[in-house]
């Protein structure tokens, strides 16, 4: 049986490290993740180079977008889990404040006000997307697992707060997706069977109020959803042309920049939300089983570093970071096949553009951070 | 790990996490099997249907229009085709400001200022790739003017287009008709499919009547299209593969007319600054040889397309020039349905061959003092049936008028085909009127206007009154006349030819019910005194068919447009030109086997022998042979 690095750091005489692994543990980098994340985003940089319509400009932007973003990766990943824990609380209300300001002072753009400029432009929501599960795994880090009511409770203002704040721009994806991430980490904190019920009751009337809440659009989109042929031009137009278009690539494709759904210009943000549709209609069922194949390698790659992560904040945070990845893919994917409504999530480091990739690395970042700083001592 | 943690079960909480982290990984599991699912069954079970729809996405099947048929006279001269001409068209995506472009397009007097609105209007509603055509048959001057302007109007181009073009214009207009674009209410009665592509179709004449054989098949070519229906370039190879097979459009049928085009020059110079109209046909067939109505105008025109105030002028000018007078005209036939009053008369016993009246200028109905007047003041004396043709004498026709009886006129008039549509190939003719005492009865409302008159059949004996005719129905009413009453249906439309294959389906003369004489010598009589109207030493038309190297035959009539007031004396010079009389004239030639029958009509002409006789006898011999300009 090969031995692990951990077990050859142990006993560098009998199995030493080779430069390479050495040099990758100096830097802090894990690199499995490092090559399932490469192999993701070359892949996306094939497809995006169709749906842009083969435009170089348009790749290289990207490939600089990645680059930053992979920047950004490997500086979070030079911090210790115990340093980001520290600083937890106050990126979490740094972040509150961010997001009080966009509310007042931000810009309008899209019927909605997300951006912030001060200095440089961003997006406030980006930072609660990893400050509300590093809140949630901080909150829980010194009280007992599984957490009591009262924590939970406590844990639940600390989710809905942001939450409500960003869907005030509004920005409902985004809301969900950072409510989720927090749920992720009670939820893998071992919150009980009978309040996960509990809360799933809750949920019906919650469901309800929240259909109150909703804007015309958004509802619009639900009922789209249900019957997507009652709007064909549409609501609806953007689901059944990516339906066409996924379903008539077949089992393998009409090839690279030969899709005519995305190179004629039916299919509809071809380059963002719905770019997995162009994959679909160019590489057929092998090139979408490939790159989810690619993703649940990512996924179970963090999970791994989760499971083997040293405390209670780094375990949480590790599961709820690879667990919320995963929830961006499946809400994208079965968004642009029809299963769930349009909810503008892009497809996780293909989708052009993607102000979200530096969160999402730097998220990647953390899980490496917190492979590379463990502690190396036996059980 | 801070001193004030509290003591934590580290084993216990790790199997707890390594518990939920299996947990969720199920749930991921189900969660993207589900989408897997889903693209198992898009691409997998369903993947024909989308494909299906992805190829009918990006396939525009897009109409080629046919070429319409050419039209030819009985020689074989080209009365209208298909030319290629340069035209104007704007492209609304390729410019920025269509305002200003258009107004700069005006400056430079390609289009007219009045109709940029209609053609901002069409720059806004249509598809934005999809050319407007500002300006059809640009002239070499205006080609040439706008190239050296060309850069600056992006989006403006010249492209050639076929054209429908009449060489000889006016002459044919009222015969032909014309096309026009099409309009709206044309796309609701026509077969969409059969004119996707096609821009113009048949409006009035011929052109419309024969519209179905013209116009073609139209064919269609597949294209590949954006989502927004614009052609994808031919170097998109890899887009364009596996389209089904194009289908080629097929030209419209070729249409042979009956007119002859050099007949129909010459009548057209003949009414130059008059109005009214001539028709000439062959009464042994009802080929209609000459049809036109003055004033006309240019068919082409109506093909080019015409700027709002052409169109305008055209329909605001008081002499009617878009009023097809020949067919629509309805005229009171005056003294040309003599001969036809005539030969009922002898036929019923009104009257026969001997009788002679004495005409004094004027007759009276019995106890009572109006005097019905003859056109000539002085009286003609005493006549005969046949001095009643030739002198036109009103008096002999007001004193048998009572014996005849207006429904046995109306039975006669009727068999020769007045006050009944013709059935002629054109469409739009008019009915004309024939009165009878069951017409009067029917029309009016007033119990004392249902009554007929005796007064009424006295002016109806000279074709005055209610009775109207169109000149097509005087034409071919003469020539039953000529034929001694077999009658053929009018027609313009001598054959068909298939432009491909050459097949020609010929018209077949339609033989109509014959105007029935028990006893040939009454025709021989009336048709005498026909001939010396033009030719016979008193004839009112003598001077005109004097000196001819054939025989002729002809009747000469006088329409009042309005009753003259009782002892009033006819004065020319002090009516107005508008108020005149119109001037009629029937004729057929030769004598002996007719081959042509003519009716003129010349609106406030005044003479019938003086001004309407000498266009028919110019007609007749050109057809005959004998025109100035005869090259034959």
């Amino acid at each position: 049986m090969p031995l692990t690095d951990t077990q050859r750091l142990l006993t560098p005489k009998a199995a030493p490290l080779s430069d390479f692994a050495r040099l990758m543990r100096r830097m802090h980098i894990d690199g499995p993740l490092l090559g399932g994340l490469l192999l993701v985003s070359g892949f996306g940089l094939f497809i995006l180079y169709s749906a842009v319509g083969e435009s170089n400009r348009l790749l290289m932007n990207q490939v600089v977008r990645l680059s930053v973003a992979f920047a950004a990766m490997l500086i979070v990943a030079q911090m210790s889990p115990d340093f980001l824990r520290r600083w937890t609380p106050w990126g979490y209300l740094a972040g509150l404040l961010l997001l009080v300001l966009v509310l007042t002072w931000g810009e309008v753009g899209h019927g909605a006000r997300r951006w912030l400029d001060l200095g440089i432009r961003f997006q406030p929501s980006e930072v609660m997307k990893l400050a509300v599960p590093m809140m949630a795994a901080w909150f829980l880090h010194d009280r007992h697992i599984p957490p009591r009511l009262g924590h939970l409770l406590i844990i639940a203002v600390m989710i809905v707060v942001p939450t409500v704040l960003i869907a005030q721009q509004p920005d409902l994806g985004t809301a969900l997706l950072i409510a989720a991430s927090g749920i992720i980490v009670v939820v893998l904190a071992g919150m009980s069977f009978r309040v996960m019920v509990g809360m799933g009751l809750l949920a019906v009337p919650g469901a309800l109020l929240l259909w109150n809440f909703m804007k015309d659009y958004q509802k619009q989109r639900v009922l789209t959803l249900l019957d997507p042929d009652s709007d064909p031009l549409g609501a609806g137009y953007n689901i059944i042309q990516s339906k066409i278009a996924i379903g008539s690539g077949g089992l393998f494709g009409k090839g690279w920049t030969n899709g005519s759904q995305a190179h004629l210009e039916f299919l509809p943000e071809r380059d963002t939300d719905f770019i997995f549709a162009v994959l679909g209609e160019e590489f057929g069922l092998f090139g979408v089983l490939t790159i989810l194949a690619l993703y649940m390698f990512v996924i179970g790659r963090g999970l791994y570093i989760a499971v083997q992560a040293h405390d209670t904040y780094s375990r949480l945070l590790a599961g709820s970071i690879s667990l919320t990845f995963l929830v961006y893919v499946f809400v994208n994917t079965a968004m642009v096949t029809g299963l769930i409504p349009v909810v503008g999530v892009p497809l996780p480091l293909v989708s052009f553009g993607g102000t979200s990739m530096v969160t999402l690395m730097a998220g990647f970042g953390i899980l490496m951070s917190i492979h590379s700083h463990r502690k190396l001592l036996p059980h | 790990m801070g001193l004030l943690s509290p003591i934590k079960d580290h084993h216990s909480e790790r199997r707890l996490f390594i518990g939920r982290v299996i947990l969720s990984s199920a749930i991921s599991i189900v969660l993207l099997g589900g989408v897997v699912a889903r693209l198992v069954q898009l691409q997998v079970v369903d993947h024909e249907l989308f494909a299906e729809k992805s190829q009918g996405n990006r396939v525009r099947i897009e109409a080629v229009p046919p070429i319409r048929g050419l039209m030819f006279d009985r020689k074989g001269q080209v009365i209208a085709e298909n030319l290629p001409a340069y035209q104007l068209e704007l492209i609304p995506e390729q410019v920025d400001d269509i305002e200003d472009t258009l107004g700069r397009l005006a400056a430079l007097d390609l289009i007219e200022r009045g109709d940029i609105p209609r053609f901002k209007e069409l720059s806004r509603t249509g598809l934005r790739f999809k050319p407007v055509t500002l300006k059809t048959r640009l002239t070499d001057e205006e080609i040439a003017n706008f190239a050296v302007q060309r850069p600056r109007f992006p989006g403006v181009d010249f492209q050639p287009r076929l054209v429908r073009h009449y060489p000889d214009g006016e002459a044919v207009a009222h015969a032909v008709g014309y096309v026009g674009a099409l309009s709206p209410g044309d796309l609701q009665r026509l077969d969409a499919a059969r004119y996707a592509g096609t821009s113009h179709t048949g409006k009035t004449g011929v052109e419309s009547s024969y519209e179905s054989d013209l116009h073609g098949q139209a064919g269609y070519r597949h294209l590949v299209t954006n989502a927004r229906g614009r052609q994808v370039p031919g170097d998109s190879s890899n887009l364009l593969e596996s389209l089904p097979t194009d289908q080629t459009a097929g030209p419209g049928s070729n249409v042979y007319l009956s007119i002859d085009l050099d007949l129909q020059r010459l009548a057209t110079r003949s009414m130059e600054g008059r109005r009214g109209a001539v028709v000439a046909l062959d009464p042994w067939s009802g080929e209609i040889l000459a049809l036109i109505s003055a004033p006309s105008f240019d068919p082409n025109l109506f093909a080019v397309g015409m700027s709002t105030g052409q169109f305008s002028a055209l329909q605001d000018n008081p002499d009617r020039p878009l009023f097809n007078r020949a067919v629509r005209g309805s005229y009171p036939p005056g003294s040309t349905i003599k001969p036809m009053l005539a030969l009922a008369a002898l036929e019923t016993g009104a009257t026969n061959l001997t009788r002679k009246s004495l005409c004094m200028g004027y007759f009276m109905l019995p106890n009572t003092t109006h005097r019905y007047r003859d056109w000539k003041p002085e009286g003609h004396g005493p006549v005969d049936l046949h001095d009643a043709i030739a002198q036109s004498c009103d008096v002999y026709f007001y004193q048998i008028s009572g014996d005849l009886g207006i429904d046995a006129m109306h039975d006669y008039l009727d068999r020769f085909g007045l006050g009944r549509k013709t059935g002629v190939d054109v469409s739009g003719e008019h009915t004309g009127l024939v009165p009878s005492r069951e017409w009067k009865r029917a029309s009016f409302r007033e119990r004392d206007d249902q009554r007929w008159y005796h007064g009424e059949t006295v002016i109806a004996s000279i074709g005055q009154g209610y009775m109207l005719a169109t000149p097509l129905q005087l034409a071919a009413a003469v020539g039953a006349m000529a034929t001694r009453g077999k009658r053929f249906r009018p027609h313009m439309v001598a054959a068909v030819e298939d432009a491909l294959s050459g097949e020609r389906r010929m018209t077949q003369p339609e033989r109509l019910p014959d105007v029935d004489i028990s006893n040939d010598f009454y025709w021989d009589n009336v048709i005498n005194a026909m001939h010396d109207v033009m030719q016979g030493p008193r004839g009112t038309a003598r001077a005109v068919g004097s000196g001819a190297p054939y025989e002729m035959a002809g009747k000469s009539g006088t329409a009042q447009v309005v009753s003259i007031a009782q002892d009033a004396e006819y004065d020319e010079e002090q009516l107005e030109e508008r108020l005149r009389d119109h001037a009629l004239f029937i004729a057929f030639a030769p004598l002996e086997r007719p081959r042509i029958a003519v009716a003129v009509i010349v609106e406030n002409g005044s003479s019938g022998s003086g001004v309407a006789a000498p266009i028919a006898r110019a007609i007749m011999d050109e057809y005959l042979g004998y025109g100035d300009d005869a090259s034959d």
